[in-house]
């Protein structure tokens, strides 16, 4: 999988929920996003990256993706 | 000619509750008032002889082959025009009346061929039945002059006008107004001098004609005839199927003589098109025994190997093996399968059903992942289900139509005609396109705003709408209390009323002055009853599912939802692509939209499919590709799917499918995806399969075979093979069966089953108990989630941003004639209207790049380049390009990017950033007429 792709996936999911949420609900709903339409070889290239710092990832993505491991 | 076995009533039936009783040859006969004397007789069975009158058209009363007499009135009035009264006695028969009818016959023969054998109608001339209904046996005006020796038109492909045997009943002219809308059609001159004409005396060819049929199955004699029906003569028997085009999903009577179609008719109560038809459906099915077609299973260990024919076993085989092969070696999840929106619901739920219990994993998707994908995620989470919320016919209660990011006259023709004359009668209409589509202006049909937007800006726009809306007061507010979730209706009401969602603020954005945004929002929350309907240049953005949110909150915040005239509709663009989706062709989904993580869902799916079920969501399509590229997934069945045309960023697509170990593809043609496969399956065409197809308004309709499969099988008997092959029995005898299995499996198709579908005609999901007829429109009262909810849409531009060297934006849609990667319509005489693909350019931006009409330029994105001819026009906006993308040597995709939806990942087809210039490299393509001759040799015609 192209990690930047999937960085970048997980950005704009994060950058709709925390649009129109408080931080901690988009966090939820993006964690909740991942989990109901990302395959798990996504999820597990997207949460290896963000435990190795998840640089590129937005707040509320990186904050998701972690939630998710 | 109408269809051989329809039943003319003369007159539409009249829409009244109110009852009417009068007598007729002294029988007493009831119908609802507004009924005419023509039609009141007929369902009685009594016959008034006719000639310009037919239940498809307002009467005209122009033969005066229909009169009758009333006790008490004077003369002889036409039937067809004299609705009944209450009381009173009419007299179809008489020596007078039938004196006159024959001395009007006797008129029409004199100047009309005699032979009634020479008549290509054969027994379904109407001229000739009627001369034998009133007794004509002979003629007493000597030959004299006449209009026998006036040339046929030919010009059409499929059909031609010989004038000598028109009888100027103005049945075709009033069909391409009332019917199609178009109004290209007229009788021209007076007196003797009269003719039919397109346009302005042209020829066909030469016209605004369309070639929809309309005026071909109207026609009474054999002035209008389907070249077909010429060429193979006469239909014996005819069979109701569904059209096999886009997702308006008409019914149409096959006709056969023999084993052999000989034409397409639609059928008149076939309730999506109630007759009507487009040039796709009614004449483009030829392709169905084009000599492309593959008929023989082939199989090749390597891409660069040439093809070898095999049985049908030794390619099952081979295939199973090597999915087994690749499962063993890269492990369970490394292989998936695509199922088809052209295929069946039954095809479409079995290839699901092989990936998910077979392969062992949830790595199916399908081709709604690069078109509506946004729709389902949007309108599930707004309303609670998937689907457009009412039926066609709803759009005839509609005050104000707003069409938004669709063109129907070109991608959805027959619904267009229906919303025309909707129009015609009165309803407003807003477009928001940033192309001028037809329906912007055309013969009496003008939008009351077009908002031409820049490309990716929907959302923008519709935020401003609801912006307007809710600050000027407009907002239904007891509707929202009543039925939408009141926190979210306040967190959105906030956002939306902050002035950067307003219409001054997004002018520069969108391109689109505030005055129109505002005008439009008024017009729309004024309504009474507001309707939208959407296509692809909605969801083709990565803001996709965001658009589809946004378009929900206005229909709620208006209040426009659960009766007939209003509603959010897609419109579907292939035949089945709802039905593909509802019986589970998403990675994340079983059979009616429901996630597989449920595992209560999953024991119900488990204890019928005799298999544990994977609890993961699997690989959409863009992933699919994506994970073969980095090595762990290496295997693909593709059923009617091209992925190599049809998906974005052709070179990335193409690298993906090249490193996979084993694809599959199962078509009806060898398309551009099987250059790629290593074991090609042949498909069957709508016309040789049993099944149904589930269209844009949630209809299910029967589709039944008329001719037998060319290569030995239907789809879904493949699909079997294919499964049993792979270990995992898949054992039916009809589609039925697998139809009574949905049905047992999803709530929402709980009452389906063949029987009731040829007993009804049709129906639409919900169909249960609580709904057996099925259900027209939905979320009346309550959605289907209970509250309605509505959620802040923050307009966030494309990524895909012009610059310097790519300073134009690039869009795409589709052409009338052609559907969609062209598979099916470029093997049909429609490639004479369409041969290639052009690219629309603004003469502003032509001009500066000293392009003219006709030019060869490279089309260059940061993606790729590709070569095509241009088209100057003042259709789209400076800055704004179109093109369409039916032609695979066009290759439209070879330029589009990998952007996609933040919800579904549907790609960003609809923004593109590209440069145009001139070009010296000017590819060889063959002419239409090379291209219909080379097909034509091949089958020794």
């Amino acid at each position: 999988m192209d990690t930047s792709h999937l960085v970048k996936m997980a950005n704009q999911i994060a950058e709709f929920f925390a649009s129109g949420m408080e931080r901690e609900a988009a966090i939820a709903a993006t964690t909740a996003h991942l989990r109901n339409f990302w395959e798990p070889r996504m999820r597990r290239e997207i949460i290896a990256y963000a435990k190795n710092g998840g640089a590129e990832l937005s707040d509320v993505a990186r904050a998701a993706v972690i939630a998710l491991g | 000619m109408q269809s051989i076995d329809d039943k003319d009533l003369g007159t539409p039936a009249a829409k009244s509750d109110q009852q009417v009783t009068l007598e007729i040859d002294g029988r007493e006969v009831t119908v609802p008032a507004g009924t005419s004397i023509m039609r009141a007789a007929a369902l009685a069975d009594l016959q008034i002889p006719r000639l310009c009158a037919t239940e498809s058209l307002e009467p005209f009363g122009s033969c005066r082959l229909c009169i009758v007499q009333i006790e008490g009135r004077n003369g002889f009035p036409a039937s067809c025009t004299t609705p009944v009264a209450a009381g009173i006695k009419v007299r179809t028969r008489g020596e007078r009346i039938e004196g006159l009818r024959r001395n009007v016959m006797e008129l029409y023969m004199s100047d009309h061929p005699l032979d009634p054998f020479e008549c290509k109608a054969g027994g379904k001339c109407e001229l000739h039945q009627m001369a034998a209904a009133v007794g004509l046996e002979r003629m007493r005006y000597p030959s004299g002059q006449n209009h026998l020796d006036l040339p046929v038109d030919d010009t059409n492909p499929y059909f031609s006008f010989d004038p000598a045997r028109c009888i100027l009943c103005s049945r075709c002219v009033r069909a391409c107004d009332e019917v199609q809308g178009t109004f290209a059609l007229t009788i021209d001159g007076r007196g003797f001098a009269s003719l039919m004409s397109p346009g302005q005396r042209q020829q066909y060819a030469d016209s605004e004609c369309v070639s929809c049929g309309a005026c071909v199955q109207a026609c009474p004699t054999d002035a209008l005839m389907e070249k077909t029906v010429l060429e193979r003569g006469m239909a014996e028997r005819a069979v109701i199927t569904t059209c096999g085009y886009c997702g308006v999903g008409c019914s149409f009577k096959a006709e056969l003589r023999g084993d052999k179609v000989v034409r397409m008719v639609p059928n008149r109560n076939g309730l999506p098109n109630h007759g009507h038809s487009c040039v796709k459906g009614r004449f483009a099915w030829g392709y169905a025994t084009h000599p492309d077609r593959v008929l023989k299973p082939m199989i090749r260990k390597r891409i660069s190997d040439p093809w070898t024919e095999v049985s049908w076993q030794e390619a099952i085989n081979y295939a199973a093996a090597e999915f087994k092969r690749v499962q063993n070696q890269y492990g369970r999840g490394a292989v998936g399968g695509i199922t088809s929106s052209r295929c069946t619901n039954e095809e479409a739920y079995l290839v699901q059903k092989l990936v998910r219990a077979a392969f062992g994993n949830n790595n199916v998707d399908t081709c709604a992942r690069v078109c509506h994908s946004p729709t389902g995620y949007g309108l599930k989470t707004a309303f609670g289900t998937p689907a457009g919320t009412q039926d066609f016919d709803s759009v005839n209660q509609s005050d104000v139509i707003v069409v938004i990011g669709a063109n129907p006259t070109e991608g959805h023709p027959v619904f267009a005609s229906i919303m025309k004359r909707r129009i015609r009668e009165g309803a407003r209409l807003i477009v928001i396109d940033p192309r001028a589509i037809e329906l912007v202006r055309m013969p009496h049909v003008a939008a009351d705003y077009h908002l031409q937007l820049q490309p990716g800006t929907n959302v923008a726009v519709l935020n401003a709408m609801a912006h307007v809306i809710v600050t000027e007061g407009l907002a239904n507010e007891r509707f929202v209390a009543e039925r939408c979730e009141s926190a979210e209706y306040a967190a959105w009401k906030k956002f939306i009323v902050d002035a950067r969602n307003s219409p001054e603020a997004v002018e520069r954005a969108t391109g689109v002055p505030a005055a129109i945004i505002r005008g439009a929002a008024r017009l729309y929350a004024r309504g009474p009853n507001s309707a939208i309907y959407y296509g692809l240049g909605v969801t083709e953005h990565s803001q996709g599912s965001t658009a589809v949110l946004a378009m929900a909150n206005l229909a709620m915040v208006t209040g426009n939802l659960g009766r007939p005239g209003v509603g959010v509709n897609p419109l579907r663009g292939q035949n089945n692509v709802q039905g593909a989706n509802d019986v589970g062709s998403f990675p994340h989904e079983l059979t009616g939209y429901r996630h597989v993580s449920d595992p209560k869902l999953r024991a119900e799916f488990e204890a019928v499919w005799g298999v544990k079920l994977d609890p993961e969501p699997g690989l959409r399509i863009p992933n699919m590709f994506d994970a073969a590229l980095d090595g762990s997934f290496r295997g693909l069945y593709i059923e009617g799917e091209d992925v190599a045309q049809s998906d974005p960023n052709t070179h990335h697509v193409a690298a993906a499918l090249e490193a996979m170990e084993i694809v599959v593809v199962h078509d009806i043609f060898l398309n551009e995806t099987a250059k790629y496969a290593h074991v090609f399956l042949p498909g069957s065409s709508f016309l040789e399969k049993n099944g149904t197809f589930t269209n844009a308004e949630r209809r299910i309709s029967r589709v039944r075979k008329v001719m037998e499969p060319l290569a030995g099988y239907e789809d879904w008997q493949v699909t079997c093979l294919l499964s049993n092959a792979l270990g995992y029995p898949m054992e039916y005898s009809h589609p039925s069966e697998i139809m009574d299995e949905i049905a047992r499996l999803t709530p929402t198709f709980a009452g389906v089953s063949y029987e009731k579908l040829d007993r009804l005609g049709s129906v639409q999901w919900p169909c249960n108990d609580e709904a057996p007829a099925g259900t027209t429109v939905m979320h009346v009262g309550q959605f289907v989630r209970g509250k309605g909810r509505m959620l802040v849409t923050e307009y966030v531009p494309t990524d895909e941003r012009t610059s310097p060297r790519y300073p134009l934006l690039l869009t795409t849609g589709r052409i009338l004639t052609q559907y969609n990667v062209g598979t099916q319509t470029r093997r049909t005489r429609n490639v004479l209207w369409h041969l290639e693909d052009r690219l629309e350019i603004h003469p502003h931006d032509a001009e500066q790049r000293g392009i003219r009409d006709g030019d060869w330029i490279e089309l260059t994105s940061r993606a790729g380049s590709t070569v095509l001819r241009a088209l100057v026009t003042e259709r789209v906006a400076p800055g704004v390009v179109y093109t369409t993308f039916h032609h695979p040597e066009s290759g439209a995709n070879v330029v589009t990017t990998e952007n996609s939806d933040w919800a579904t990942n549907c790609p960003e087809y609809k923004v593109t950033a590209v440069q145009v210039m001139p070009t010296r490299r000017i590819p060889e393509r063959p002419t239409a007429e090379q291209i219909i001759r080379a097909a034509e040799q091949q089958i020794g015609k």
